[in-house]
């Protein structure tokens, strides 16, 4: 996705002049990461089971490497140690709307060494919307092997859900139209931080 | 019955009235039978091809002797040889008078059988050509067309032998020893294309060989289909080096399509493009053409050569080669010699009328539009432009190479000693 | 996703209709589908289930004029592991002569419900006639369009060979081949794989080089965007980093293509010692079967030097991306 230009200066900012509504500044995003990393530590905790982040190409898995990073700087913090896996898995394979639009390219996969069989899977995206992306993946997961629990963290759901899936984590609800769209920047695919609506 | 031809232009040059009476050109247009209005259109001596296939007997799928007459007409021929490639071969006697009567019956346009210079095309023993050229068809041409007579020494006993019969031996130049297999003009198109190879010697070590054997014997040498500029430099050097015994001619044709298409008509692999020999780079082309004008190829005949749509509908290396030419052939010469100004019409004359009847040895075709001559014309109009479509053609088959092509001029009226063959466009059905 | 879909071409989406040839597939094409070849591999490394569900209900007709058990594996695999309905065809070259058209075989296999045709036919440009039949006609029982996969067409290309070929070389050298040297060695003449490669290759950006004697080098080669010598030592002198060695099938022994196979082996083959010559990074490459000791000596093919286990395993994914990308997709206007 094109870069957006950045909005007005706080949460629920103004509209610019191209209609761009900000949704999440920089720091509210880097905050909102922060936080979701608290949640995934606390929720995961009890089970034992070790947790790997898998994110959805391209930008939830730019979030999964920031939140592993946040919940094992946490972890040295408080000196419990914990480490996260990290990886990738493209779902494009397993999408049931392939053949309404010309041939997507394929992203990374990359499943970390130890597998996911018995550990708790936390599929990272930027956006929930149907739901669709998340199903895809959630098939493609249980080709890979048998996790013991699967939970979802996305930056922002904006609703619209054509299947029963919600998120376990959620950095922000925003109702939107369908016509609207959410663009979410990273540093590391766009140069800058933030969540516009236009 | 007499004809009165109003304002015609003979070969493009100051319009004028033809009058036809008893099968000749004569002076009084006074009191004609009929008239014909022929403003705006050139008259040209009626044409003569001296390669034609009408396929029958054997191969009535593609074209019988009476369609291949219709395009014949239709394309402003008046006498055309048909070559021996039937089934059984035009190599007795009895199959070349079959022909020949065919023709007659017909009656659209003189067909000349071309007899086979071997049995069956085999290459190894010589056809009846006696016999042949005393049949009523009166064979003065031999071929085996389609194949090289590849062997030295046959090829120098068939001309030495036709010379006795007064007779043409016309060699399709091809050493097939340097040919197996081959699909498509040896260079970089065919390389690119995954087909094999048609040297540009494979034809001209044979025009080579068979000009210094048709020397040696004295006889008369027709080359087919001459494709190449190293052909093209064969025949000069032939024709100014050769030290020859009397009697010897030597004589050449090109093909409209050697005329303008090229070998990148392969690309796509659509075996319409696909003809023997193949179709040159376009250097070739323009070579052929600038020794059509000089004269050092002597005519344009057609190789017509039609064949049913499984032939052709399939892959490369399995269709057989050759295309549709009769129709579309004068279209083609004015393309690529009078737009271009290489020929003026006395030159289209030339080419396509009487040298072709000097060669065959033709006394009424080919002739001057002169009083007292026969009259065999053709009338065209070269402004027209027409778009090819194979189904349209008289030919059975539709293998025109041009398809969804525009051409420049169309054949109006052909006339054949007097009488109509064709008429505004469409073939005049003979009076009972 | 960030945003709702809005019609354009996904990137990478390579357009293709059909793969008929290398020769016409553009750079970011070319890319594109290499690269959907080693997500392939990623997607399927180290998991219990090769299988994907992404070709589900689709049809891929394999139809073959000549034997080539490996080539048809790895199409009926790369088909198989994306769940797509793979039928294998063989008409041996006497079934042609029996009558039946190719126009009446692509026209009953596109009737009959293919989406894909895989073919591999001894005339040059036949799946060019296929898929020009199967676009002129419309066929009621599919979307419309049925996809033509070239797999090996006479002496003309095998353009899923030479993505392999540069798959495996991606993997050896790193994923840029530009500047790469890849010598091409052996009978250039008569082989698909040849061409496919030398296309392909330029167009990514490699040098190659022909190393044949004069005998099997086609007459206008030198329109193509390669270097030509006649000389292998010569040539293996200057450090490729890639040496792709080439079939000679046993009728061109007998040709009068050259004077014998030990003088072919002596002058042309891949000995240990000319292995010994290659730089240490340099990689074998080899399409198989090979005929070793003249081809290729078996010591120089069973070494960590030859890739051509690996080229096996690469056009399995190679062709999963090209079945990916001619079929996964809405049908191509």
């Amino acid at each position: 996705m094109p870069t957006r230009r950045r909005g007005g200066s706080g949460p629920g900012g103004t509209t610019n002049a191209e209609g761009e509504r900000e949704l999440l500044s920089s720091a509210d995003l880097a905050r909102t990461v922060a936080r979701i990393a608290h949640e995934i530590l606390e929720k995961t905790a009890d089970s034992g089971a070790p947790v790997v982040l898998l994110g959805l190409p391209t930008r939830g898995i730019h979030l999964a490497q920031r939140l592993a990073e946040r919940i094992e700087a946490i972890a040295a913090a408080d000196g419990s140690g914990t480490t996260v896996a990290v990886g990738a898995l493209d779902p494009t394979l397993y999408r049931d709307d392939l053949r309404l639009q010309p041939t997507r390219a394929l992203e990374e996969t990359e499943i970390p060494a130890g597998g996911i069989d018995d550990v708790t899977v936390v599929l990272v995206d930027d956006v929930l919307m149907s739901g669709r992306t998340v199903r895809a993946a959630l098939d493609a997961l249980r080709d890979h092997g048998r996790p013991r629990a699967v939970q979802l963290a996305v930056l922002v759901d904006r609703g619209h859900r054509e299947l029963p899936i919600r998120a376990d984590y959620v950095g922000k609800n925003v109702p939107t139209n369908r016509g609207e769209d959410v663009a979410v920047s990273l540093r590391e695919s766009d140069g800058h931080d933030g969540v516009t609506l236009r | 019955m007499k004809t009165l031809i109003r304002n015609v232009r003979p070969y493009g040059e100051d319009a004028t009235d033809l009058v036809v009476e008893d099968g000749l050109l004569v002076r009084d247009g006074t009191d004609p039978d009929e008239t014909v209005d022929a403003d705006g259109l050139v008259a040209l001596p009626g044409l003569v091809d001296l390669h034609t296939h009408l396929r029958e007997p054997g191969g009535e799928e593609a074209e019988t002797v009476a369609t291949g007459s219709a395009a014949a007409a239709l394309g402003g021929y008046t006498a055309v040889f048909a070559m021996p490639n039937t089934n059984p071969t035009q190599d007795s006697p009895v199959v070349v008078e079959h022909v020949w009567r065919r023709g007659r019956e017909v009656g659209l346009v003189d067909v000349h059988p071309v007899g086979a210079v071997t049995v069956g095309l085999g290459g190894e023993k010589l056809a009846e050509m006696g016999m042949m050229a005393a049949s009523p068809a009166a064979v003065r041409m031999f071929s085996d067309d389609g194949r090289c007579v590849n062997d030295p020494l046959i090829m120098r006993r068939a001309l030495e032998y036709a010379r006795s019969l007064d007779a043409l031996v016309a060699q399709h130049a091809e050493d097939h020893r340097l040919t197996v297999g081959a699909q498509a003009h040896e260079g970089p198109v065919a390389a690119r294309l995954g087909l094999t190879g048609w040297p540009a010697t494979a034809e001209e070590s044979i025009v080579a060989r068979d000009a210094m054997l048709a020397a040696a014997a004295g006889a008369r040498l027709h080359v087919c289909h001459l494709s190449t500029a190293g052909s093209v430099g064969v025949l000069r050097w032939a024709r100014e080096t050769l030290d020859a015994r009397p009697g010897f001619a030597l004589s050449a044709e090109v093909t409209p399509h050697h005329l303008l298409l090229t070998d990148t008509a392969a690309e796509g692999y659509d075996p319409v493009h696909k003809v023997n020999p193949p179709l040159r780079p376009e250097a070739d082309t323009l070579a052929l053409r600038r020794a059509l004008a000089d004269g050092e190829i002597d005519c344009v005949a057609t190789d017509h050569a039609p064949h049913a749509v499984e032939a052709k509908d399939c892959e490369w290396s399995v269709a057989r080669p050759g295309m549709l030419g009769l129709q579309t052939a004068l279209p083609v010469v004015a393309l690529t010699m009078v737009r271009t100004g290489l020929l003026d019409w006395r030159g289209v004359a030339r080419v396509t009328s009487e040298a072709p009847a000097r060669i065959a040895g033709l006394p009424d075709q080919g002739r001057p539009l002169a009083v007292g001559e026969p009259a065999n014309l053709t009338l065209v109009d070269p402004e027209a432009t027409w778009t090819v479509r194979g189904a349209e053609l008289a030919s059975i088959a539709e293998n025109t190479p041009y398809e969804g092509t525009d051409l420049p001029l169309s054949v109006v009226h052909t006339m054949l000693r007097g009488r109509w063959t064709v008429r505004d466009g469409k073939v005049a059905p003979r009076e009972q | 996703m960030t945003a709702p879909d809005d019609g354009t071409p996904a990137p990478g989406a390579v357009g293709l209709r059909h793969l008929l040839s290398t020769e016409h597939l553009r750079r970011d094409q070319a890319d594109a589908l290499l690269a959907t070849a080693e997500n392939m591999e990623q997607a399927l490394t180290g998991r219990a289930v090769r299988k994907l569900p992404t070709l589900r209900g689709r049809t891929i007709v394999t139809l073959f004029y000549e034997n080539s058990t490996r080539t048809r594996v790895s199409f009926e695999v790369a088909g198989k592991w994306m769940s797509a309905d793979t039928i294998n065809v063989s008409a041996s070259g006497s079934s042609v002569g029996k009558g039946e058209s190719l126009r009446d075989t692509a026209a009953t296999l596109a009737a009959a419900g293919a989406d894909a045709v895989v073919v591999r036919h001894p005339a040059s440009g036949a799946p060019h006639r296929i898929a020009g039949w199967l676009d002129g006609v419309g066929h009621s029982h599919t979307d419309g369009h049925v996809a033509v996969v070239n797999a090996g067409d006479g002496t003309h290309e095998h353009p899923t060979q030479a993505l392999l070929d540069a798959a495996t070389l991606r993997k050896r050298l790193g994923p840029d081949l530009a500047g790469r040297r890849v010598a091409i060695v052996g009978d250039v003449l008569h082989s698909r794989v040849a061409r496919s490669n030398a296309h392909l290759l330029a167009t990514l950006g490699a040098e190659v080089t022909l190393v044949s004697p004069p005998t099997l080098l086609p007459i206008g080669v030198d329109a193509w965007p390669v270097a030509v010598t006649h000389d292998l030592d010569t040539h293996l002198a200057t450090g490729p980093d890639a040496v792709m060695m080439l079939r000679v099938q046993a009728e061109r022994m007998h040709g009068g293509f050259f004077p014998s196979a030990r003088e072919y082996a002596v002058r042309f083959g891949l000995s240990q010692r000319r292995a010994d010559t290659l730089p240490d990074h340099a990689v074998v490459l080899h399409p198989g079967p090979a005929v070793r000791g003249m081809e290729i000596a078996s010591a120089v093919a069973d070494s960590d030097r030859a890739a051509i286990a690996e080229q096996v395993t690469a056009g399995v994914h190679v062709r999963m991306a090209v079945l990916y990308h001619l079929l996964a997709g809405e049908d191509v206007a």
